[in-house]
């Protein structure tokens, strides 16, 4: 892999819901760049169009007009298959942490390996995956609840295990919305602190949704959604 | 278990955890999956019983072909063939030797408020080659007029009495203002159309019925000729005998088709049929009906699985894993529970059920497909998970 390319950039891109007379456009004309490694920070009101572009970088949405590509690829018109294939290379830390509830803390990170394994041949890794799943939950402070399922957990462990599930397979790109909203202030650094030292070590690449201070002082580069419109910069 | 599936399936055994996080919901499935198995193997068992008392008045005779009324459907249930047809059948050389069959029901009051439902079967003393080799010399004691032998399995009946029979030491009862003597026991059992069987000579079953007459057997039967072809004969006897008022058939053919005739046309072969359909149904609904909570349940944590790069074949592995530990472990209570009930039908009404092991891998394999069936409509569920809705 070349580290000419940007991993993500988008070219005259719009969206729209609805039908008819209730279709509205939610994105206008969006062109931009994100480079490998960096930490991006999206901001903007509510409403302003940061989730409808995460979902739609994150091959979560189709494409309608204007062109996105991810890591080298388009994905206007792109069939699902290669979503899927994309998919596995990206990290998701949704707002709601969704683990599964029978599932402990390291058998829900599990399957952030385990997707990467599914339908392959490899299998009797599963201690190997185990190791790394302990140890990524460890860095996160959740040494003492590795076997806890998911109720015995607080709101902000929970949470942890999300981002835990979402990093242990070292994607390319973490796109996270409101990551740190459900932790307290050092957690939530000691969280965007391992996105950038992935990105200065592996190129792990980050998208975020965030209107943490602390956290906007981190950033690589700062982006404001305002009505549909990206602008550089910070603007409240 | 877990570690167990997690090496068969090469990845976490979600479906198991899934199903056994939630502890009694899982019974509850699983009782579902034991009543709908139980359901299908007492309907087969009596199926089962149905085809097997049909075939049970056959095993006493030894003949090669069936000469019976053209609306007779069943061996029991005979009609008017004329003996002069006998004649007429012998007349062809490949045809060895015949005798007429005589039929007719009979009540046995067996206790004080007990009375068993008889199925009568005469037939003329020389013609003791029409009789299944084994059952030959017990036959012998029929040439004493008013002579009979009881079936032993005849329901109500009672071992210890059936153990006193003997030509020496006969019991006596009344049946139609008639004595009869019982001098013995052959094993044949109860059916669905009669409690139990006895068998006499020809002329006692006239004196027992005297508004039979000898020359209106219920069925001619026929050997043939050592070396002939029975349906060479057959065919043959089709062209010569009337073929609107009888059916010539090889004695085999004839059980085949009785036995087809009381389970697809018969009431009772009907509803047990029914019956198995709707044990089917039961366990497929209950089955898609735990399958499609647990996927509705879980519609976000699927949906981040989505999200995450998991493709369909994932899903399905994994509803599939659901429905295989709902039918294997709903199967085995299921039969067990199947094989007591059996064990008390058999006791209380003298039929044939047994679970045989072809019946059980039948069910099992049933159940396996009517889960998969169900689980593969319950992935359909799957669609609504939309991870785009997850942010
Ligand atoms: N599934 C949808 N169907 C219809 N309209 C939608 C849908 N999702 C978003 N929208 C509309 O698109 C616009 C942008 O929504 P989006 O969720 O991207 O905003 P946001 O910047 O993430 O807001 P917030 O900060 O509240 O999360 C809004 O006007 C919203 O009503
Ligand atoms: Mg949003």
């Amino acid at each position: 892999m070349t580290k000419s390319f940007a991993p993500i950039a988008a070219n005259g891109l719009n969206h729209w819901f609805g039908e008819g007379e209730t279709r509205k456009q939610a994105l206008y004309d969006l062109n931009f760049e994100i480079e490998r490694g960096s930490l991006t920070i999206l901001m903007g009101p509510s409403g302003s169009g940061k989730t409808t572009l995460l979902t739609l970088m994150g091959c979560l949405r189709e494409v309608q007009r204007g062109n996105l590509s991810l890591l080298n690829h388009e994905l206007h018109g792109s069939d699902e298959a290669l979503k899927i294939s994309l998919r596995r290379r990206l990290g998701f830390i949704f707002q709601a942490h969704n683990l599964h509830e029978s599932l402990t803390a390291t058998q829900n990170v599990l399957m952030g390996l385990q997707v990467h394994e599914n339908g392959s041949s490899h299998r009797g890794d599963v201690k190997q995956q185990e190791k790394a799943a302990r140890h990524i939950l460890s860095i996160l402070g959740l040494e003492d609840r590795l076997d806890y399922l998911p109720a015995k957990l607080s709101g902000g462990q929970k949470q942890r295990v999300a981002i835990a599930r979402a990093l242990v397979s070292t994607p390319d790109i973490v796109f996270a919305d409101e990551p740190t909203a459900a932790l307290d202030k050092d957690t939530g650094l000691r969280v965007v602190e391992l996105l950038k030292e992935m990105g200065r070590e592996r190129g792990t690449t980050t998208v975020m949704v965030t209107h943490d201070n602390r956290i906007l002082q981190m950033a690589d580069r700062i982006l404001t959604m305002d009505e549909g419109h990206l602008f550089e910069g910070a603007h409240t | 278990m877990t570690r167990l599936l997690a090496r068969l399936l090469g990845r976490l055994p979600i479906g198991w955890l899934q199903l056994t996080h939630h502890k009694g919901r899982f019974a509850t499935a699983l009782a579902g999956v034991a009543f709908a198995n139980v359901l299908v193997f007492v309907q087969l068992g009596m199926m089962g019983a149905l085809t097997g008392s049909t075939l049970q008045p056959y095993g006493l005779f030894d003949a090669d072909i069936l000469i019976s009324a053209s609306d007779s459907n069943s061996l029991s249930e005979g009609g008017n063939v004329a003996r002069v047809h006998m004649l007429q059948a012998l007349s062809l050389p490949q045809v060895q030797s015949g005798t007429p069959v005589y039929i007719s029901k009979v009540d046995w009051r067996i206790a004080e408020n007990r009375i068993a439902n008889l199925q009568l079967v005469g037939l003329p003393m020389e013609a003791i080659e029409f009789i299944a080799p084994a059952l030959r010399p017990q036959l012998l004691h029929l040439s004493v007029a008013d002579s009979a032998l009881i079936d032993r399995k005849t329901r109500g009946g009672n071992e210890e009495f059936f153990n006193t029979l003997s030509p020496e030491t006969p019991a006596i009862f009344e049946m139609n203002n008639q004595e009869v003597r019982l001098v013995g026991t052959l094993e044949m059992g109860a059916g669905f159309s009669a409690d139990g069987n006895l068998i006499m000579s020809d002329q006692s079953v006239f004196r027992l019925s005297p508004s039979r007459s000898s020359s209106a057997p219920d069925h001619i039967l026929l050997k043939v000729q050592e070396g002939a072809s029975i349906e060479a004969t057959v065919n043959v006897l089709q062209q010569i005998l009337p073929n609107d008022t009888l059916k010539v058939r090889s004695f085999s053919q004839a059980g085949a088709d009785e036995q087809s005739y009381q389970t697809s046309e018969r009431p009772v072969g009907i509803i047990f049929g029914f019956g198995t359909l709707v044990g089917i149904m039961v366990g497929i609904v209950i089955v898609y009906q735990v399958l499609s909570t647990d996927v509705a349940d879980h519609l976000k944590e699927y949906a981040t699985f989505k999200a995450m790069g998991f493709n369909s074949a994932f899903f399905l592995s994994l509803i599939f894993e659901e429905a295989m530990i709902l039918a294997i472990f709903g199967f085995f209570p299921g039969m067990f529970a199947a094989s007591g009930i059996y064990a008390l039908i058999g006791m209380k009404s003298g039929l044939p059920v047994g679970l045989t092991l072809s019946r059980a891998a039948m069910v099992f394999f049933g159940t396996l497909i009517a889960c998969a069936i169900s689980g593969a409509v319950a992935t359909r569920r799957l669609a609504h998970a939309d991870p785009a809705d997850l942010f």
